[in-house]
């Protein structure tokens, strides 16, 4: 993956290369995460901070107090631009009304990258650093219906989403599974729209364990022959594990779910989730110090991932139970490139 | 003014009589008007009388309906005892809600320290290695002692309970985040650690109900409070604080300290709900019941508790949770999208809390 960004680096130096640009030993790159508590956000700070080292340029963390603190995040970035950085890295809280001061901060001429989180429209930002979504959602699907094989013609899904805003993130990994399942997804920016019979139901779960369980207990009282159990992430995955066992089903249903976070591998490793599509914060922040450093030392700009809208982190399935034509690592392996 | 000569003319004539003029006076005695005499004035007298009744009539109607539109699935033992499992934790914070709610009050810190509570009792138990029990306990005393830390800013501070429990929601929030690190802990840890915490996971069955250690207990709670508040001095003391504070005080009533055992009370009982939330979600998560207060909030006001204090009955929050469970459920199984299932509770917010103010003007 680095070796990708650094080839794509140099073609873009050698596109856009700009003079008079600052020396990296003197440059200063910012990071603002949603939050500095969440696992994820942790993992992320400790990419950028090992990158920054190695770059030799320092580096400024902010953090919101809260998922949806816009506030600080704003007067983050002003920090930033104040502090004279050659780059910022967020992850937006609010993917739109961080817009103005987002743009005064590329007007003084700072390259802004946005982590995880896209801004809307993507362009707010020079570039996105993020997992692919779909494609994690894809390939958990896609493990799911060869598990089953032939039984997958007749599979009973249950779907256990985020909540009901359907914002990108939970729709774009829904039915990134229903396409790696075979289930065709008419809008696939529409959770819900779809008409195949093998579909039980959704239901929401705010992401959280509590959730997944009622979420999970609300579709079994639907069809209690549920084989196959959509998750957003592992703690709805957890959640809905609790809720199996308790009806007596935990042998009957696949669960699967996406993160990556370590508790969520240790439940792979456990036999509660069959399969889950691991994302890379840590490289998502190490990548955007080296972007930021490349662009402070010559003025060159990241690119995006051909065929998509931003530059894709990257993403890996993790299963002890592989299956043909799709690449996997085991859990043990995976414990060690987990977050949180 | 022709007014006053009308007036004057038959005291003038009758000098200082008054005896005889006495006769031809009003001799029924003075009593209330009955504006609304007839089927809705008597409708509106038995609520006003019975506080449970509306929320038995809607729990009641709103289970046939299902039980019509959703059909063999939902009027079963086993689903009807499932909303029982899904509402015990909201059950039981509403509970803790009411008490403080009937005396005028209001607590948004209710499922932070409930939370708050898990995390610490979690921590303990399956991470540091302290007997489960000893965790458990030194959770009942953080609840105990996170309620009386908003009892104290309540009556000595003389804080508004809305400000002192918006505060202490966040404060306990940001600690549940720091201890945990954001971060759950996975269920077969605790099992193999602690199995005592998951304690009210557990079920058992009769025919095919199947409830949980945790429902009972949700229904203990409220026994156990209905008793308190309407059989004891102390619970009377509760409501005529939340009815007139002042008059409670002049009473010879101990207010203050009254208060602050109420909010103690509602702490201890979030703890147990901890203890229950455990079992119930299988695992310690800091993420989950983020909006459980105003969850508990909704439970209370769908039941008939009065936000003006002093007036409900404690067993109305059970059917509220109750009410709100039956709907999620019945249109769940109905194949309703989730965002409609929002919008129902919406209108049964408002619809509780505008029958609540037509019962209230009965003794306007």
């Amino acid at each position: 993956m680095t070796k990708t960004l650094k080839a794509v680096l140099l073609g873009g130096a050698a596109a856009l290369a700009m003079g008079g640009a600052a020396q990296a030993q003197d440059a200063t790159a910012c990071l603002i995460t949603k939050t500095d508590t969440n696992p994820f956000f942790v993992k992320m700070r400790e990419g950028a901070t090992e990158a920054a080292e190695a770059a030799g340029i320092n580096l400024l963390t902010y953090a919101g107090a809260i998922d949806g603190d816009v506030e600080s995040q704003v007067a983050a970035v002003e920090t930033c631009i104040a502090a004279g950085a050659s780059g910022i890295l967020i992850t937006p809280s609010d993917s739109r009304a961080l817009e103005p001061v987002i743009t005064q901060a590329r007007d003084a001429g700072l390259l802004v990258i946005a982590l995880d989180t896209p801004f809307e429209p993507a362009d707010t930002a020079d570039a996105t650093f993020a997992t692919d979504n779909f494609e994690a959602g894809r390939l958990i699907g896609a493990w799911a219906a060869a598990t089953l094989g032939e039984d997958a013609a007749d599979a009973r899904i249950a779907l256990l989403d985020l909540n009901p805003s359907q914002v990108s993130v939970d729709y774009l990994r829904d039915q990134g599974f229903m396409s790696g399942f075979g289930i065709e997804i008419n809008d696939p920016t529409r959770i819900g729209d779809e008409d195949d019979p093998r579909i039980v139901g959704h239901d929401v779960t705010n992401g959280n364990e509590e959730g997944g369980r009622t979420a999970m207990e609300n579709l079994l009282q639907i069809d209690p022959s549920v084989n196959v159990v959509y998750t957003i992430n592992e703690p709805a995955a957890a959640g809905a594990h609790e809720a199996l066992s308790a009806f007596g089903l935990d042998d009957q249903a696949i669960v699967v779910s996406v993160d990556g976070g370590c508790p969520g591998v240790q439940n792979v490793a456990a036999g509660v989730i069959g399969a889950t599509s691991m994302q890379f914060p840590l490289l998502m922040a190490s990548l955007g110090v080296e972007a930021i450093a490349q662009y402070a030392e010559d003025g060159s700009l990241p690119e995006n991932t051909p065929g998509l809208g931003f530059f894709n982190t990257g993403v890996q399935l993790v299963t002890d139970n592989p299956v043909e034509g799709i690449d996997s690592i085991g859990s043990e392996e995976a414990l060690d490139l987990c977050w949180g | 003014m022709p007014e006053e000569d009308d007036m004057a003319d038959p005291t003038n004539a009758k000098g200082q009589d008054y005896e005889t003029s006495l006769a031809a006076s009003e001799t029924t005695v003075a009593e209330f008007d009955h504006i609304h005499a007839g089927v809705v004035g008597k409708v509106q007298h038995l609520l006003h009388g019975n506080p449970t009744l509306v929320p038995v009539i809607v729990l009641t109607v709103a289970i046939g309906v299902f039980g019509l539109i959703a059909g063999d699935r939902f009027f079963t033992p086993f689903n009807l005892t499932l909303i029982m499992q899904q509402v015990s934790i909201i059950g039981m914070l509403a509970a803790a809600q009411s008490l403080v709610i009937i005396t005028m009050g209001i607590d948004l810190s209710v499922a932070a320290i409930m939370v708050l509570m898990s995390v610490i009792a979690g921590k303990l138990a399956v991470e540091m290695g302290v007997p489960a029990p000893l965790a458990l306990l030194v959770g009942f005393a953080g609840g105990i002692g996170a309620g009386y830390m908003n009892g104290v800013l309540v009556t000595r501070v003389k804080l508004p309970p809305f400000i002192t429990t918006l505060g202490t929601w966040n404060i306990f929030f940001a600690l549940n985040l720091w201890l945990s690190g954001a971060q759950s802990i996975r269920g077969a840890d605790i099992d193999v650690e602690a199995p005592l915490l998951k304690f009210f996971g557990a079920n058992f069955t009769i025919g095919s109900a199947r409830l949980t250690y945790g429902s009972v207990l949700m229904v203990v709670i409220f026994v156990a409070l209905w008793y308190l508040l309407n059989k004891t001095a102390w619970g009377r003391h509760v409501y005529m604080i939340g009815d007139d504070k002042d008059a409670a005080e002049l009473a010879g009533i101990r207010t203050d300290r009254t208060l602050r055992q109420v909010y103690m009370l509602a702490g201890f009982i979030c703890a147990l709900a901890a203890w229950a939330s455990i079992g119930r979600v299988g695992s310690i998560s800091p993420q989950s019941f983020y909006e459980g207060n105003l969850q508990s909030i909704t439970a209370v006001v769908i039941g008939g508790i009065s936000l003006f204090g002093g007036r409900g009955s404690i067993m109305g929050a059970l059917f509220g949770a109750l009410i709100v469970g039956v709907f999620q459920s019945g249109l769940r199984l109905a194949g309703v999208d989730v965002l409609w299932q929002v919008f129902a509770i919406g209108w049964l917010i408002i619809i509780a809390v505008a029958v609540d103010q037509w019962i209230r003007k009965v003794s306007a």
